[in-house]
C-alpha cells in the first residue's frame, strides 16, 4: 500500500485519521487482506505497548535519583554561606593593610625612580667613556661602518655636552679617531688598487660623517681621474707600440677605460646626485653635475683623442677597422645612455668619418703607388725589350694599366663599403653615409684617382730624361680607354655601390658637388691629346735629327753625281715603318682620303720636272710652286693629331719632311747635289705615301723640298726621271 | 689677329729682318734678300707711313752676295751690318759694315771685316747696345770683337769655343743687362756668356737646356737675369740665369722649329716668336715680366694667366724672323721665306689690359 507521508492515511504521520484509514482499508482490500492487516496492526500495537512500558520504568528510576541529589545539595549550601562570610572579612583586612603600606612607601618612590634614571644615564655615560676604545677596536678590526654608526650614535650627546671638561676629552678622542677614520677613508679615495665597491662604501661613510658633498665630489672625481688616466696611459702606450690590431685596442679601451668611466658615473649618480636630490639641494646638484660633466668630458675627449691617434697610425685592414669602430661607436652610445648630459656620438662620428677619410686616402695612395708600379714595369720592359712589335706587349701593358687598375679600384670600393654595411652600428647615420659615399669615396677616391691618372700621364711630357716614346702611345691609349669606358664604368660602379643618387634626389645630379662624367672624360681626352701630340713631336724630332745631321754634314757644293739613294733615307723609311707598326699595335687605321692610282702617282712625281723642262729658270720654278700652292687647296701641315694610326704617322712624317725642307733651304747645292736630293725625294715618295692619310700632303712637301733645292742650286739641272727611278729601284 | 696686318712683299726669298733701332720716331724695318745671283740682292728699308697706314720702301743694292743676317746700329740710323755669301767666293760668308745712302742705290761699304782667318761661316755681326765703337762677330767657333771707332778696324779680342765634334756657334748677342762687355752665344743646346774684358772667361752658361739646337735667344730688356731661348725642339723657354737647372717657364706652342724669339722692348710680358710651322705668336707671360716685380706688393696683376694673345697665320711659308718696332711698341714685324713682311699689332684689348 503506497501511502504518501503526511497524508491522513499515513499511520505514522501526525495527521493520521483512523476512521478514514479504516474506511480506506475496507474499501480497497478484500477480506483476507483486511484480516491480515488487522493482525499486522495488532502486532504493532502490542510491540509498541511493551516499548512504552520499558520507557516509563527507566524514567522512574532516574527521577528517584534526582530527588536524592537535590536533598543532598540543600545541606551543602548551608556550609558555603559560612565560608563566604569569612572571605569577606578577610578581604577587608587586606585592603586595610595595603592602605597602610602605601602610605608608608610613598616617600621612597621618587627616590627610586630617580635612582633608576641615574642608572641608565650612568650606563650611557659608560658607553660614551668607552666609546674611544670601542671605536679604536672597531677601527683596527676594519669595521668602519660600525665605527661610523657608533660615532653618530654618540655624536649628538657629545656635541651637546661638549663643553664639559671630561666630555671634551672624549669628544676630542672620538673626533681624533673619526678623523683618523676619515683619513683612512680619504686614503681609500686616493688608493689606486681599491675596488669600486669599497670606494663607494667609503664615500658613503664619509657622506654620513657629514663631509661636504662638493669637496667629496671633487675628491672622488680626482681619484677616478687618476685611475682613468692610468688606463688612458696604457691605451696611449698601445698607440705608440701598435702591436695590437684595432679591435683589441678598442676592446682594451672598453674593458679598462669605459668600464671604469661607467662605474664612476654610476656611483657618482648613486652617491651624490641622488643623495642631494633627496635633500632637494638643487644648486649643489647643479654644481656637482657640472663637475661630473667636466670630468667626463675631459676624459672622453682625451680618450677620443687617443682613438684618433690610433686611427691615424692604424694599419689594420678595413674589415677590422670597421668592426673596431662599430664596437667603439656602440660603447659611445652606451655611455650616452648612462650619461645624458653630453652627447659624444657626434665626436665619435667625427672620428669614424675621419677614419673613413683616412682609409680612403690610404687606398688612394696605394692605388697611385700601384698605378705607378705598373707604369714603371711597363717602362722597364720597354727599355729592356728590343722588339716591341711582337708578343702583344702593347695590349698586355695597356691591360695592366686599365683593366687591372679598374679591378683594383673595384676591390677598394668593395673594401670601403664595409663602413656602410647595415649591421654596422654607425652606418645608419645619414650625414656620415653621405660624407663617406660622396666626399670620400666618390669624389676623394674615384674622382681623385682619375684626376691623378690624367695629371700623371701629362706629367710625363715634361719628364726628364724623356721616357721611351712608345710609353706615350701606351698612355695615350690608356687615357682614351678611360675616357671611353673606364670613367663611366667606375662612376657607375661607385654610384651603384654607394647609392650616390640617394643623396641628391631633390637636386640636380650635376650640381657642383659631384664631378660629372663628361667633365672627367674631357679632362682625360685632353690629356690623351697632349700625350699623342707629345709622341708625334718626340718621334718627329728624332727622325728630324737624322735628316738634319745628314744634310748639314754633307758638302753639297761639291757633290758627285748620285749613284744611290743616301743611306739615311732608307733609315728614315725604316724608322717610320717601325713607328707606324708600333702605332698600329694600339690604334685603329683611321680615315684616309682616296688614293690615286699608281700611275697617277708617277705623273705627280714628275710634275715638277715637267714644269722645269718647259720653263727653264729658277725664278720660273719658284713662281710655279707659288702658283701651284695658290691653286691647290691650302693644306694645313700641322693640323692636330687624331687618335688613329694614320693621323699619328702622318704627323710624324710631316714634321720630318718639314725639317728636311728647312735644312735644304740653309744649304747651297751644285748640280749633282740637287740631283742627289731629287733621288732622295723620289725614294721617299715611293715609300711614304702608304703611311699617310692624304698623299697629296706628302707630295706637296716633297715638291716644296725639291723646289727649294732647285732654288738653292747654282746650276739647276734635274736628272732624267727614268734614271732617278732606276736608281731608286736599285735601292 | 683682330686687325688686318700690313703686308709688304719682296720679290726674292728673305731670311733676315731687323728693326732700325736708332730711329725711335718711326716704324722702320730692314730686310735682306737671299738670291744666289749675287747682284740681285737688296736691302729694303720699309717705313710705316702712319697717315696712310701703308709701307713705303727704300731699296738699296747689296751686290756682294745673298744676305744671311742683318743688324742695325742702335745709335746711327744709317749704319747696318750684314753677313753674306756669294757664289763667286764659293759661298763662303763674309761680313761687312754698311752705310745707307740718302737715296736708293748702292750701299756704301764702310768696313769689310777681315773674318776669313776665323772661319767661313759668319753667323752674325752685332753692334754693342751703347758703345758704337764696339762690334762683335760670330764666326764658326770663334767670336771676334772689333773696334770700329777710328778709320779701319781693330780686333779687340777673340774667343774660341773648343770641344769635341767641332762645335759651332749658331748666334750671338751682346748682353744688354750687363754693364760689362758681356757677349752671349748659342752653340748647339748651350748658352754661354763670355766676359770679353778678361780674355774669354765664361761668365755664366746654360748647358743642355734644349734637346735640339738653340736657334735664337733674347734678353728681357727691363728685368735683370731674365732671358728667353728657343730652338729646333719647338720649345720656347724662359730663364732666370741664376738658376740654370730649370726654366721658369717652358712652352711648346709651335709645332716646328722656333727660329726667332723677341721680348717686347717696352712691355716685356709680350713675347713674339716665329716658327717654320708658318705661324707667328704673341705670348703674354705676365708672371715673369718686369711689371710683375713692380706689382708684387699689390698682388693685383699676378693672377693673370700666361697665354697666347695673338696668332698670326697669314704667312704661307716658314717664318724666320720677328722684330718689335723700335717706334710703336705694339707693332710686331715678321718675315717669311717667301719674302712677305707682315706688320701685326697687338690686339686692342690686350693693349688696354696692359696700359690700364
Amino acid at each position: 500500500m503506497d501511502i504518501k507521508p503526511g497524508s491522513p492515511y499515513d499511520i505514522n504521520g501526525a495527521c493520521f485519521n483512523a476512521e478514514m484509514y479504516v474506511k480506506k482499508v475496507l474499501k480497497e482490500s478484500n477480506l483476507k487482506q483486511v484480516i491480515d492487516h488487522e493482525r499486522e496492526i495488532h502486532q504493532d500495537i502490542q510491540s509498541l505497548h511493551s516499548d512504552m512500558q520499558t520507557l516509563v520504568y527507566e524514567n522512574y528510576n532516574k527521577f528517584i535519583l534526582a530527588t536524592d541529589t537535590i536533598g543532598k545539595m540543600k545541606n551543602d549550601f548551608k556550609s558555603l554561606e559560612e565560608d563566604m562570610e569569612m572571605l569577606l572579612s578577610k578581604m577587608d583586612e587586606i585592603t586595610h593593610t595595603s592602605e597602610i603600606i602605601t602610605s608608608n612607601l610613598h616617600a621612597n618612590r621618587d627616590e627610586i625612580s630617580k635612582l633608576s634614571e641615574t642608572h641608565t644615564l650612568l650606563k650611557r655615560l659608560q658607553f660614551v667613556y668607552t666609546l674611544p676604545t670601542t671605536l679604536n677596536k672597531l677601527l683596527t678590526k676594519g669595521d668602519y661602518e660600525q665605527v661610523v654608526q657608533e660615532y653618530l650614535h654618540a655624536q649628538r650627546v657629545l656635541t651637546q655636552y661638549g663643553n664639559q671638561e671630561s666630555l671634551k676629552g672624549i669628544l676630542n678622542d672620538c673626533n681624533n679617531i673619526v678623523n683618523e677614520l676619515m683619513k683612512i677613508l680619504y686614503s681609500h679615495l686616493r688608493d689606486k688598487d681599491i675596488t669600486g665597491k669599497e670606494l663607494t662604501k667609503s664615500v658613503n661613510l664619509l657622506l654620513q660623517l657629514d663631509e661636504p658633498v662638493l669637496s667629496l665630489c671633487k675628491e672622488f672625481l680626482l681619484h677616478s681621474k687618476n685611475r682613468l688616466f692610468e688606463s688612458l696611459n696604457v691605451l696611449e702606450l698601445q698607440v705608440e707600440n701598435l702591436n695590437q690590431d684595432m679591435i683589441e685596442f678598442i676592446d682594451l679601451g672598453s674593458d679598462t677605460f669605459f668600464s671604469q668611466l661607467c662605474m664612476v658615473i654610476a656611483s657618482f649618480n648613486d652617491m651624490f646626485i641622488e643623495n642631494l636630490s633627496k635633500n632637494d639641494e638643487n644648486e649643489e646638484i647643479e654644481i656637482s653635475i657640472n663637475q661630473l660633466n667636466m670630468f667626463v668630458e675631459e676624459n672622453m675627449i682625451r680618450y677620443l683623442e687617443i682613438v684618433q691617434c690610433y686611427i691615424d697610425k692604424n694599419t689594420s685592414d678595413t674589415a677590422i677597422l670597421v668592426r673596431a669602430l662599430d664596437r667603439f661607436y656602440r660603447k659611445i652610445q652606451a655611455i650616452g645612455k648612462l650619461f645624458s648630459y653630453k652627447d659624444f656620438t657626434l665626436n665619435a662620428l667625427e672620428i669614424i668619418s675621419s677614419a673613413a677619410r683616412r682609409q680612403t686616402k690610404l687606398h688612394l695612395a696605394m692605388l697611385k703607388a700601384h698605378f705607378h708600379d705598373k707604369l714603371a714595369t711597363v717602362r722597364q720592359s720597354l727599355v729592356s725589350l728590343q722588339k716591341l712589335n711582337d708578343n702583344g706587349f702593347a695590349t698586355e701593358s695597356l691591360a695592366s694599366l686599365t683593366s687591372d687598375v679598374i679591378e683594383k679600384v673595384k676591390g677598394i670600393l668593395q673594401d670601403i663599403s664595409a663602413f656602410l654595411e647595415p649591421e654596422v652600428s654607425f652606418s645608419t647615420n645619414h650625414a656620415l653615409r653621405k660624407s663617406i659615399s660622396v666626399d670620400n669615396v666618390r669624389e676623394g677616391l674615384v674622382v681623385g684617382f682619375l684626376h691623378y691618372l690624367s695629371s700623371a700621364a701629362r706629367s710625363y711630357t715634361i719628364c726628364i730624361p724623356c721616357p721611351p716614346a712608345f710609353l706615350f702611345l701606351i698612355m695615350t691609349k690608356m687615357c682614351l680607354e678611360y675616357q671611353m669606358s673606364g670613367i663611366g664604368h667606375l662612376l657607375q660602379l661607385v654610384d651603384e655601390t654607394y647609392e650616390i643618387n640617394k643623396y641628391f634626389e631633390n637636386k640636380n645630379k650635376n650640381s657642383s658637388q659631384l664631378s660629372s662624367e663628361v667633365e672627367l672624360a674631357s679632362d682625360m681626352h685632353s690629356a690623351a691629346q697632349d700625350l699623342v701630340n707629345y709622341y708625334v713631336r718626340v718621334e718627329g724630332l728624332s727622325i728630324s735629327q737624322m735628316l738634319k745631321k745628314s744634310v748639314e754634314t754633307r758638302d753639297w757644293l761639291h757633290s758627285l753625281e748620285p749613284r744611290t739613294v743616301r743611306a739615311v733615307m732608307k733609315r728614315v723609311v725604316e724608322e717610320i715603318t717601325s713607328v707606324d707598326s708600333q702605332v698600329g699595335e694600339l690604334f685603329e687605321e683611321g680615315m684616309r682620303t682616296d688614293r690615286s692610282s699608281d700611275s697617277s702617282r708617277r705623273t705627280q712625281m714628275s710634275r715638277h720636272i715637267r714644269a722645269w723642262s718647259s720653263g727653264g729658270t729658277a725664278t720660273n720654278t719658284q713662281t710655279f710652286s707659288a702658283i701651284n700652292r695658290l691653286f691647290s687647296e691650302r693644306i694645313d701641315i700641322f693640323s692636330p693629331v687624331q687618335f688613329s694610326r694614320v693621323s699619328i704617322t702622318t704627323g710624324i712624317i710631316k714634321i720630318s719632311l718639314k725639317t728636311l725642307l728647312e735644312c735644304v733651304r740653309l744649304r747651297t747645292f751644285n748640280r749633282y747635289g740637287l740631283q742627289q736630293v731629287q733621288v732622295d725625294i723620289h725614294y721617299l715618295q715611293l715609300y711614304l705615301w702608304r703611311f699617310v692619310s692624304d698623299e697629296n700632303l706628302v707630295h706637296l712637301l716633297l715638291d716644296e723640298i725639291l723646289s727649294s733645292s732647285v732654288h738653292r742650286c747654282l746650276n739647276p739641272v734635274l736628272m732624267e726621271p727614268s734614271v732617278v727611278e732606276i736608281i731608286c729601284e736599285r735601292g | 689677329m683682330s686687325n688686318n696686318p700690313i703686308i709688304y712683299g719682296v720679290e726674292f726669298q728673305a731670311r733676315s729682318l731687323c728693326s732700325l733701332h736708332a730711329n725711335v720716331d718711326q716704324d722702320c724695318f730692314l730686310i735682306g734678300t737671299q738670291s744666289l745671283i749675287t747682284s740681285n740682292n737688296q736691302v729694303h728699308l720699309v717705313t710705316l707711313q702712319e697717315e696712310t697706314n701703308t709701307l713705303s720702301p727704300q731699296i738699296y743694292e747689296h751686290s756682294s752676295g745673298e744676305i744671311w743676317s742683318l743688324a742695325s746700329s742702335p745709335t746711327d740710323k744709317r749704319l747696318i751690318s750684314t753677313c753674306y755669301a756669294s757664289i763667286e767666293q764659293d759661298c763662303e760668308k763674309r761680313t761687312a759694315l754698311w752705310r745707307l745712302p740718302e737715296d736708293d742705290g748702292q750701299l756704301e761699304n764702310v768696313i769689310t771685316f777681315p773674318s776669313e782667318k776665323y772661319g767661313t761661316d759668319v753667323k752674325v755681326t752685332t753692334f754693342h747696345p751703347t758703345n758704337d765703337a764696339y762690334m762683335c762677330s760670330v764666326i764658326d767657333n770663334n767670336l771676334v770683337m772689333w773696334d770700329v771707332s777710328e778709320s779701319g778696324v781693330k780686333i779687340v779680342c777673340t774667343a774660341v769655343l773648343d770641344g769635341k765634334g767641332q762645335p759651332r756657334f749658331t748666334t750671338g748677342k751682346w748682353n744688354p743687362q750687363s754693364v760689362n762687355l758681356q757677349f752671349v752665344t748659342a752653340d748647339d743646346c748651350n748658352i754661354k756668356a763670355w766676359d770679353l774684358r778678361s780674355q774669354t772667361k765664361i761668365a755664366w752658361s746654360l748647358d743642355g737646356v734644349h734637346t735640339q739646337i738653340i736657334r735664337d735667344f733674347d734678353f728681357n730688356p727691363n728685368r735683370q737675369y731674365y732671358m728667353a731661348t728657343c730652338g729646333d725642339d719647338g720649345y720656347s723657354k724662359f730663364w732666370d740665369i741664376r738658376n740654370s737647372s730649370k726654366p721658369v717657364i717652358s712652352r711648346a706652342d709651335h709645332s716646328h722649329w722656333i727660329w726667332s724669339i723677341r721680348y717686347n722692348p717696352v712691355h716685356d710680358e709680350l713675347i713674339g716668336t716665329a716658327s717654320s710651322d708658318g705661324q707667328v705668336l704673341i705670348t703674354r707671360l705676365a708672371g715673369i715680366s718686369s711689371a710683375a716685380i713692380e706689382n708684387e706688393d699689390l698682388k693685383t696683376k699676378t693672377s693673370i694667366e700666361d697665354k697666347i694673345v695673338a696668332t698670326c697665320d697669314q704667312h704661307e711659308d716658314s717664318v724666320y724672323c720677328v722684330e718689335w718696332s723700335s717706334g710703336d711698341a705694339w707693332i710686331l714685324a715678321s718675315l717669311s721665306y717667301d719674302g712677305r713682311l707682315l706688320l701685326n699689332k697687338v690686339p686692342k684689348d690686350e693693349q688696354l689690359r696692359i696700359l690700364l
